[in-house]
Formats: structure tokens, sequence, C-alpha cells
């Protein structure tokens, strides 16, 4: 990837930080650690690999993406809005009485959510019949999904595993959001789910261990995925709440907005990236 | 008199379905390993390339029903009552019903009547999990020819509906030439003056009988078979409140959450009257011939017939 391209990748993804941020202290809630660990997948996604229409959200024969770990929306809704969806203030009143921005993603009132989600393995699980809606149409869009490392403890991602790998769902590409933490403490504390890798390999998947916050190997494992021919999985190592000092590698940080004051201390660090990035 | 056809109303599905797939492309059907007994297998070995078995694993066959319902597919997802509804519930209720994605849901091996296999499988709680999902259509067709014109109506429907199948054959009772599915409608078998009797699916059968023994001894005993639990007909309801003062509901199901809830919720708000209810009264089955059980849990037209004139006599 050139360094221009590079670039303007990282400053999407520090929007996209800044939109989640602003998005959970206005909610007074919400989810800014995953949300935060999974930026730069998700502007990589709608920057770079997906093949959508903002303007026809609905159009058939788009790439579709499932947020499968469904609350950490914040920063997938900064993506949308930035890639003009819907407008940019609606972060400001997410998780709102009568806002179109739902604490977890709802398809039937946001522009450019394809699918609901929220209850963790479920995801992955409508994203499996999505490509193979593809598979029956004899159609080449892609389906995306982003999953949690936490989630992959629940039983269903391990069905929709099995079912991709069955069917052979190669236009299905499985992104786990590895950032070790979960609510209850670590992932090697609370379930065990390392390794992932071989995992899902044994569920009839390729995989590639990449460190999630890297475009250039967000770029080649995207390339791998779609020279495969079989179900991918994208194990990406990352920091939860990364861009923001207080919040990275914190369990605390899970499930809990900014105060006043954590909120500027955020907003100032989000901003100084920001200000080098764009100098 | 209409033919008699003895057929179990899973292979009534199957067959509907089967029948559908050549004017309906966008159909797909899914199975969790049970297709040979849900009768998806009709379908399946029609039309392979439109059926997909998921293995034993209800969660994960219901979470691509909604990914292939969002891609514009209309799928049809089976198994038994107890795995598609009580395994698969929150799959049902988050993936499928809150986007409304046009899903439709058969539950097999619905009742006591499930036989031999035992409480595992025995699920009377389908109809009251599926009921208190918002947005969900809940239908427990009778016979034959009205479980051949429910699949069709809900297949034609845009939304996600749950469709009760039985494993016991049943003789059927509508006749092809003059029956008639109306969505949401209930249907008056019998009319009559002094009490209501309300079943639902196998029951209404078993229901008749009872109430045409009564009518030739000169009671005056109404009958309605609901077969769209929900949205119930609450017109037909509150007509019979009024115009007979007293209901007996019958269903293979638990007395909790079922036809008789449906019932009781539209007279208490709109014309209070007691209402009797013939169902299993909140126990687990056991294993048994299907008719044996049906006769112990008093599902059959001689309780049917005793309870009635019991009611007849306050």
């Amino acid at each position: 990837m050139n360094q221009a391209d590079k670039r303007n990748l990282e400053i999407l993804a520090c929007k996209a930080r800044m939109g989640a941020i602003i998005g959970t202290f206005h909610a007074k809630s919400g989810h800014p650690g995953g949300s935060l660990s999974a930026a730069d997948m998700f502007t990589y996604l709608y920057f770079k690999e997906m093949n959508v229409d903002p303007s026809n959200p609905s159009w058939e024969d788009r790439d579709r993406f499932v947020l499968s770990k469904g609350h950490c929306c914040p920063s997938l809704y900064a993506i949308l809005a930035l890639k003009g969806y819907f407008d940019w203030k609606e972060l400001e009143v997410l998780r709102h009485v009568g806002a179109m921005l739902q604490g977890h993603p709802d398809m039937k009132g946001t522009p450019g959510i394809d699918m609901s989600s929220g209850s963790l393995g479920q995801g992955v699980s409508a994203a499996c019949g999505m490509a193979l809606a593809a598979k029956i149409d004899n159609k080449d869009y892609r389906v995306y999904t982003v999953l949690g490392d936490g989630e992959c403890e629940e039983g269903e991602v391990w069905e929709a595993a099995m079912f991709a790998g069955h069917h052979n769902l190669d236009n299905l590409t499985v992104i786990v959001d590895c950032n070790g933490l979960q609510i209850d403490g670590t992932t090697e504390e609370v379930g065990g789910v390392e390794p992932l890798d071989t995992k899902f390999e044994s569920f009839g998947f390729d995989t590639v261990i990449i460190d999630g916050h890297d475009f250039d190997a967000i770029e080649g494992a995207m390339a791998q995925a779609k020279a495969s021919d079989k179900p991918f999985a994208i194990i990406m190592k990352t920091v939860k709440g990364k861009g923001v000092s207080f919040m990275e590698n914190q369990v605390g940080w899970h499930g809990k907005a900014t105060n006043a004051e954590e909120f500027e201390i955020a907003m100032a660090e989000l901003k100084a990236q920001l200000a080098e990035l764009e100098a | 008199m209409a033919e008699v056809i003895t057929k179990a109303t899973r292979v009534s599905f199957g067959e509907a379905l089967s029948e559908m797939a050549d004017s309906r492309p966008d159909i797909i059907v899914l199975d969790a390993d049970l297709a040979a007994a849900t009768n998806t297998a009709i379908f399946r070995d029609a039309h392979p390339d439109r059926f997909f078995d998921c293995g034993i694993a209800e969660a994960n066959m219901i979470g691509v029903a909604a990914g292939l319902a969002a891609s514009g597919k209309t799928p049809v997802a089976a198994s038994f009552a107890m795995f598609a509804t009580g395994r698969a519930f929150e799959q049902i209720r988050n993936s499928v019903a809150y986007p409304n994605l046009n899903v439709k849901i058969a539950g097999s091996h619905a009742g006591i009547s499930t036989g031999e296999d035992g409480a595992t499988h025995q699920c009377l709680e389908d109809i009251g999990i599926m009921r208190t999902i918002p947005g969900m259509v809940v239908i427990n067709p009778a016979d034959h020819w009205e479980m051949k014109a429910a699949t069709k109506a809900a297949m034609d429907y845009n939304g996600p509906v749950y469709i009760r199948l039985g494993r016991l054959a049943v003789d059927s009772f509508n006749d092809p030439e003059t029956y008639k599915f109306e969505w949401g409608k209930g249907i008056t078998l019998r009319e009559g003056s002094d009490i209501t009797v309300i079943a639902t699916g196998l029951c209404v059968l078993e229901s008749l009988k009872a109430v045409d023994e009564l009518i030739a001894e000169g009671k005056s005993v109404r009958l309605i078979n609901i077969h769209t639990i929900k949205p119930i007909d609450r017109e037909i309801v509150i007509k019979a409140a009024k115009e007979t003062g007293r209901i007996i509901t019958v269903e293979e199901h638990n007395i909790i959450g079922g036809l008789a809830d449906a019932v009781c919720e539209v007279t208490s708000s709109e014309c209070p009257v007691p209402v009797r209810r013939i169902g299993v009264n909140d126990e687990f089955g056991y294993s048994g011939p299907a008719k044996e059980l049906l006769d112990i849990f008093g599902l059959t037209a001689p309780n049917i017939k005793k309870v009635i004139l019991e009611e007849l006599e306050k």
C-alpha cells in the first residue's frame, strides 16, 4: 500500500475512534474498548475492501458486512457516517430515545447495517446465510464478519464455522478481533478460547494471524482471503482501547463511557494523533 | 362428504412445500438432520439444489435462515418443535423476529402425540414461546387440507411465521372443495348457543367428534377451529363469549402459554366469561403410543365430551 493511501486510512481510523468516544460519551454508556480495537478493520473494510454504495445501501450485488460483536458498533457507526450513509451528528444521540443509532446494530433502522446483531455468536451464522445466498445465485459478492475473541466462546460460532467449512463458503471472510479481554477478565482467564487459528483450520478454514492495527498486514490478509478456495479467518491481534492511553488493555473499559474529564483527555489524545497524521 | 385422508400434517407440509417449489425459486429449505422426519425430504428429493442440511445445529440453522432472508430468499427452517423453538429461541427472537426477516420456522413432532420418544421430544411449550415474540405469526393447522393451504399462505406472507407440525397421522375432516384458509381467521365448524369449544391442531377433530355426539343428543354446542393462534381471531372469540357465555379450549400444549391463554387474553379484556382449559396441565409427558397418551392426557373425544357436559351443567 502506498504511503498516501495508508495515511488516509489512518486518518479515517482516528476519526472513527473519535466518533466512538463522542457517541459513547453522549450516550453515557456503550462499549469503547472493542470499538477502538476494531476501528482499523472497519476503516479498511469500508474504505478499501468492500464494494458498497452509500447512496444505495440495499444494492443487491453489494458486499455484505455483519458485525457479529454488535456491541462494538460505535466506531462502525462512525465509519458509516464518514462513508456517507448518514450524518455524523447521529453519533451525538447514539442510544437516545428515538435515535436512529441503537445500542446494538439495527438493520431496519440504520442505512448501511446489513444485519441486526448484538447477541454474541449470531452474526456469524447470518453471514453464512448471506454467503450461501451468493452461491445459490452465482453472484460474486463477498461477506465479511467481525467477531470478538471472547465471542468465540459461544458454541454457535463453531456451528457456523462447521457450516462454512462443510459448504465451502470461500466467499466468507471471518475476522476475529483478538484484543484478549472480555468483561470478567482476560480471555485466557475466563474462557480459554485460544488457539483460534488452528480451531478455524480444523473446521475447514484457511487462516492468517496479523497485527490488526497494521493496514499493510490487513491488506495482505484480505488478498489471501480472496485467493483462498476455502472460507478464510483473519485472526487479528489488537489492543483493546487502542488510541486512548488510559483505555488501552484495560478490562474496565469494555462497557463504560467516559465522564466529562476523561472525555476531554481522550479527545485531546485523538486530536493530537489526527494533527500528527494530517501534518 | 369428502374423502378422508389419513396423514400426518408434517407430510402435508412437506408436500405443499415441494408443490410450491417450481413457482417460487426464492424458497430455500433448511433442516437440522431431521429431513426424513419433518418431511422436508420431499422437497429435498425434488429440489436438491435448494435444500441445505445444516446438521444437528439448530441455532446456526436459524441464523443461516436469517442471512438468506436478508439476501432476498424465503427460507424455511425445519426441525422438531422442541429444538426449533426451544434450542434456537434466542436466534429466532434476535436474528429473525427483531429484524422482521421473512423466515418460516417449522416445528414438527409437536405435542404429546410425539409418543414413544418421551418427554424430551414432546414439545408442549412451542406455541407459548413463539407467541411471546413480537411480530411472530403462529399457525397450527388441524388436518391435511388445512396444512397444505396454511403452508402456501405462510410462504406468501412476508414476515416470520412459526408453523406447528404433528407426527401422528390424523384423519382429514375438511372438504377440499369448500375449504378456505383465511389468514388470522377462525373457522366455525358447528353452530351452537349454550357453550363454545375452541380447539386447535389435532384436537379439532377430537372436539368435532365430541361436539357431534352432543349435538345428536340435543345439545347446542359451538365449535371453532383456530389455526392461527397469533394473531388470534378476536372477533370470533368475542362473539362466542357474548353469544354462548362459556368457552372450553382444547389444545395439545401446556395449558400455560398456548391457545387457552390466547383466548383468555381476548375474553378477559373484551367479554369476561368462564374459560375451561383442556390441555396438558403444566407437566411433562412420558413415553407411550401417541393415541394412548392422547387418551391419558384427556385430549380425545370422550374426555372432551365429558368436560363439555360438566360445563353445560354449571
